[in-house]
Formats: C-alpha cells, structure tokens, sequence
C-alpha cells in the first residue's frame, strides 16, 4: 500500500534529525533538528489516522504542534540568556560542567 | 454530534487545586506589587500542593477511569500523587528559605540581565528576589501528578511537557554562579526535548500497531497480536527510551550530573526527589497497564539497564569530588535499584504485585532522603555560595555536630544501612525482584550497593576522622522553612527504618492498577 511510503518518509526525517542533534554544534541547529523528529512524528501520526480511517491520529498531531510552539518559547529563551552572556550558541562553547 | 466526556470532579479536584494554585500565582506575578509578592506567591504554592495531598488521601481507595478513559485514579496513582504533592511542599518550602544567602535568595533577581555585566553585579548583593519560579515549580508538580495517573499515551506526552518545560527553566535561575546554570538549563532543554522526542514517536508507533493510545486497548492488542508486531515491540522500546530519560537511568543519564550539579541546590532537590518518582511512576503503570501481558517485550530490555544503571552510578560515584555530582551519580545507582524492583512484576497487575508496592515504598524513602541532603548542602556555605567541594567538608563534624550527624544519617539511609528507611526501601524491591526469579539482578544490584557504601562512607569519614581546614565554610542557621524540610526528613528516614509495617502495609493495599 502506498500510504507505506509515508511512513518510511517520515522515519528518515526522523533519523535526519537525531543525527542531526548528535553532530551539530550550534544549539539553535541543534534545536531545529529536533523540531524535524516532532514533525516526522506528525506525518507518521497522520498517516496512521489515514490508514485506519479514524481522526485520532490528526488530533494528536494537532497537540504536538502546540507543545512543539509551547517547547520554542522555552527553549529559545534558554538559549537566549546563555547566548547574551557567552555571544555564543555553540554547545561546544558551554563546558564548564564536566567530571 | 459531540457527547462531553464523564468528568468525575471529585477525583479531578488534586489536579485543579494544583493547577489552579500556578494560575493564580502567575497571575499574582502580573498584577501584586513587588515587595508582597514573595509571601503572597509561597502562600499560594503551598495551600496549592497541600490542599493536593489532602484531597489525594480523601481519594484513598478510590477506583476509577474518568475524563473518557484519560485518567486513572486507582492505589498507585494517589499514592504516588500524595507523594509527589508531599514531596513537592517540601521542596518549595526550600525554595522559600530566606536566611541562608545574603542576597536572601537562592534564585537570581533578574533573568534576563546577562550573567557578569554591570547590572548584574549590582543586582548580585541586592535582598530583591524573584517570584517566578514559585508558578513555574506548581505547574511542574501539576505536570509530574498528571503524569503518574495517565491512563492514556498521549496525557501521559502532555503531562511530561508540563513536568519538563517549567524544570529547564527554573534549573537556569541560579544566583550565584550564573553561568553553570543558565549551561545546565541548556543542556537539560536539548537533551529533554530529545528525548521527548523519541518517546513521541514511540507513541506514533504504538498507535499505528495497535489503533488506540488507552492503555487498556494496547494491552488487550499486545496480547492479541502473540509474537508482538515489529511496529509495537519498536514503538514500546522507544517509549521507554523517552520515560528512562527522565528517570535519569544510565545509559540515558548523560544530563544528570551536570544539571544536578549546576541548578540551584533546592531545585536540584526537587528535580532528584519528585521527578524521579513521576518517571517511575509512568515506567510502573505503561509497563504494567500497558504491556503487562506482552511481559516478555520490556523485560529483557528493563533488566539489561538496571545492570548497567547500578554499575555505572556506584563506580562513577567514586571518581567524584563534587558532593551534587556524587549525589547525581548515585541517584543513578538508585533508578537501578528502582528497576529492580519495577522488574518484580509477579504475573499480575492486581494487586498481587511486589513490585509495585516495594517500588512505591522505595520512591516515598528515597524522595525523602535525597530532599534532605540537598537541605543539609544548602547549609554548608563559603563566600560564593554552597560549599560543595568535597574537601571542604573535611573535619566538619567537630566544627558542626549537629549539621554532621544530620548528613551522615542521611548517606547511612542513602547507602542502605539497616534501620534506615533505605534499607526497608532496597529490601521490599530486591525481595520482589526475588519472587519474581531475577536473583542474578539482585546479586548485581547488592554488589552495586556495596561499591556505592563506599563513597558514602568516605564522606562520613571525611567529616569525622580529618582536621578541620583553617579557611573552612561556615555552616549557616537555617530559618523556619528549611529546619522544617530537615525536621520531617529526618524523622521519616528514621521511622520508615524503624517501624516502617504501616506505610508498606499502605502501599500494598495501593498496588492494583486499574484499567
């Protein structure tokens, strides 16, 4: 079935992405990357629905969208605060906590 | 046509009191005048977690699903619920103590203002405080009670943001050095969300497996589906990934001892005390309500990270200097322990389980525990805020009796010392786990221990058996609220040691699952 081909779509998107969190160094890339494994997980939830013909699965998607919106204002505020003071984003650059 | 879902408001009040309480404190934030704020917004956090735990022991023996099928009110989750509500009083009473800093506060006045530049040298000696972080710790205790009773894959998602996103930003808010907090709150943030991450594409895959996201539904679909589908087994595995993270069980431990070591001490409590027993509350109710009858899917996985949990916490644990690092390293050593008893699964999820008891009693003794050796490190102070190198602790049991024996009852509980309440907590999960036949685990996890026992001691013997340092730190008096925090700690440590039959006969009564 066709609908297969979104799913295997939406697994590499979400592969993309976790290596993309493991190998960039800048936070805010960093962050982008995740926000691409949350929007794979709504191509995967909506191809679900489509395939078993019920809503749920849209819906969900619609709550990962706000929590998605909910975690940027969290996180580029986090990032903001640390960037003003280092005129870093780099997650190289924060080091001082270790062993 | 929409028919409204059945509300059972009297099961749902902990949730609203809680939740409403971080509403009204946001909006005491918006609209009361400085100077009144910080009594105003502790007032209303606590009547807020404590009207919780009274309205979750009024719920004490209660069984039901409301909210359409969301929400699980049964044993473990109001017993896990008046935990988190308890612990979470505490906690917040340490967020309100005042005579301990000479800023009178342990959070930054000013967020905003960059760490080290003029005007935050000049807020540094400033009594202002910030009142922020009061709301932010409600929403998060809301989000972590919410989190042990969701019935339902997609509340649990929602409550796991509502318990992470407050945490990160409150781990950045430290006064004193700004910039190992505001670096943890960045790597607790990234780590978080990618963790989140994972477990919500775990639900996508249990969702497409099995068509439903109710717990009830994908256990009665798991066992149909013998042989499991490649899409649930994934689906499970991924979920588990996303909860551990937050359990802080390594091999996904990574953040702990930075964040723990870098947030401010009483929000570093809060995280090692209530967080942990949200997660494992979660861990206990997807395994069990989830996939209790497809055991054979999760139990291989669950019994190779305790292994490595134990391990990793107990021979980290000795390289430390640092006491939060060390106590990063053996709360991690403790999830392990935690897992074993979450492995004493027993068949049945009726109330027959070990488990589910011995882990609860587990989460109450360590929660309490760890609360108050984080109250002892707050006390412990030089001239740039908490003293928590270990060499400065050196020969303080001549300089501060009183502070010493505190913290050396707490490390003898923390190392599993009879007549501790840890060694009732790690005796009702390994027997479970000996129940259950895993008694390889167990001999693992008593070996762990043992190398655990050791970096404990050494802190005792550290503050017993050396000479005081002439530029040593001074312990500080701590004021009402944080001698509150030491008082009940150390009494519970020492009664669920002593006499601890009535609270694991409560916890036995509390162990059935519903759904």
């Amino acid at each position: 079935m066709t609908l297969t081909y979104y799913l295997v779509l939406a697994a590499i998107l979400f592969t993309i992405g976790a290596v993309g969190v493991l190998v960039r160094r800048n936070a805010i890339v960093v962050f982008m990357c995740v926000e691409l494994m949350l929007n794979s997980v709504n191509l995967t939830l909506v191809t679900f629905a489509r395939a078993s013909g019920t809503l749920d699965g849209q819906v969900m998607a619609f709550f990962v969208m706000v929590v998605a919106a909910a975690e940027v204002v969290v996180g580029l505020a986090i990032i903001m605060s640390i960037y003003r003071t280092r005129r870093s984003a780099s997650v190289d650059d924060a080091n001082l906590l270790k062993y | 046509m929409i028919e409204a879902p059945d509300l059972s408001l009297g099961a749902l009040a902990p949730f609203l009191l809680v939740f409403g309480a971080a509403c009204v404190g946001v909006l005491v934030e918006a609209f009361a005048p400085r100077e009144r704020r910080h009594p105003v917004q502790v007032a209303v956090a606590l009547t807020g977690t404590l009207g919780g735990l009274l309205t979750t022991l009024l719920l004490a023996g209660e069984r039901q699903v409301t909210a359409g099928g969301a929400l699980a009110v049964d044993g473990p989750a109001v017993f896990l619920q008046a935990t988190i509500a308890g612990l979470g009083a505490l906690s917040l009473l340490m967020f309100a103590e005042r005579s301990l800093d000479p800023a009178r506060s342990a959070f930054v006045a000013a967020a905003a203002v960059p760490a080290g530049s003029p005007r935050d040298r000049e807020l540094m000696t400033a009594t202002r405080v910030q009142t922020e972080v009061y709301p932010l710790t409600t929403f998060a205790i809301g989000g972590m009670m919410l989190f042990v009773a969701s019935n339902d894959l997609l509340i649990m998602f929602i409550a796991l943001e509502v318990l992470s996103l407050p945490l990160y930003l409150i781990c950045g808010l430290a006064r004193r050095r700004r910039l190992l907090s505001q670096e943890a709150a960045v790597k607790y943030f990234l780590l978080g969300a990618f963790a989140s991450a994972f477990f919500l594409y775990g639900l996508a895959l249990v969702y497409g497996a099995t068509g439903s996201i109710r717990l009830s539904v994908i256990r009665e679909s798991a066992a149909a589906q013998a042989g499991g589908g490649v899409l649930l087994v994934l689906g499970l595995a991924l979920l588990v990934v996303g909860l551990m993270f937050k359990a802080s069980v390594a091999p996904f431990h990574a953040w702990t001892p930075d964040v723990y070591q870098g947030a401010p001490t009483p929000v570093t409590a809060f995280m090692a005390a209530c967080t942990k027993v949200a997660a494992f509350g979660a861990i206990l109710r997807l395994l069990y309500v989830g996939f209790g009858t497809s055991e054979w899917t999760w139990r291989p996985l669950v019994y190779g990270i305790a292994i490595v949990s134990m391990v990793v916490g107990a021979v980290l644990g000795l390289t430390q200097t640092d006491l939060k690092r060390m106590l990063a390293y053996s709360s991690i050593a403790h999830a392990g322990f935690l897992l074993t008893g979450v492995l004493g699964y027993g068949g049945g999820a009726d109330g027959t389980a070990l488990g589910v008891s011995g882990t609860m009693f587990y989460l109450l003794a360590y929660g309490l525990t760890t609360l108050g050796v984080f109250a002892v490190l707050t006390l412990v102070r030089d001239g740039d805020g908490e003293a928590t190198h270990l060499s400065k602790w050196a020969g303080l049991g001549r300089r501060s009796p009183l502070t010493a024996a505190v913290m050396a009852l707490f490390l003898l509980a923390l190392a599993g010392i009879p007549l501790t309440s840890g060694f009732t907590g790690k005796f009702a999960v390994f027997r479970a786990a000996i129940d259950d036949g895993a008694w390889p685990l167990v001999v693992v996890a008593l070996l762990a221990s043992a190398v655990a026992a050791f970096f404990y001691l050494r802190v005792i013997v550290l503050m017993y058996f050396s000479e005081p340092a002439a530029d040593g730190p001074t312990v500080g008096v701590p004021g009402l609220p944080t001698t509150l925090v030491l008082a009940v700690t150390v009494t519970a440590t020492v009664v669920l040691g002593v006499i601890p039959g009535a609270v694991l006969d409560l916890a036995e009564q509390a162990a059935g699952f519903v759904g």
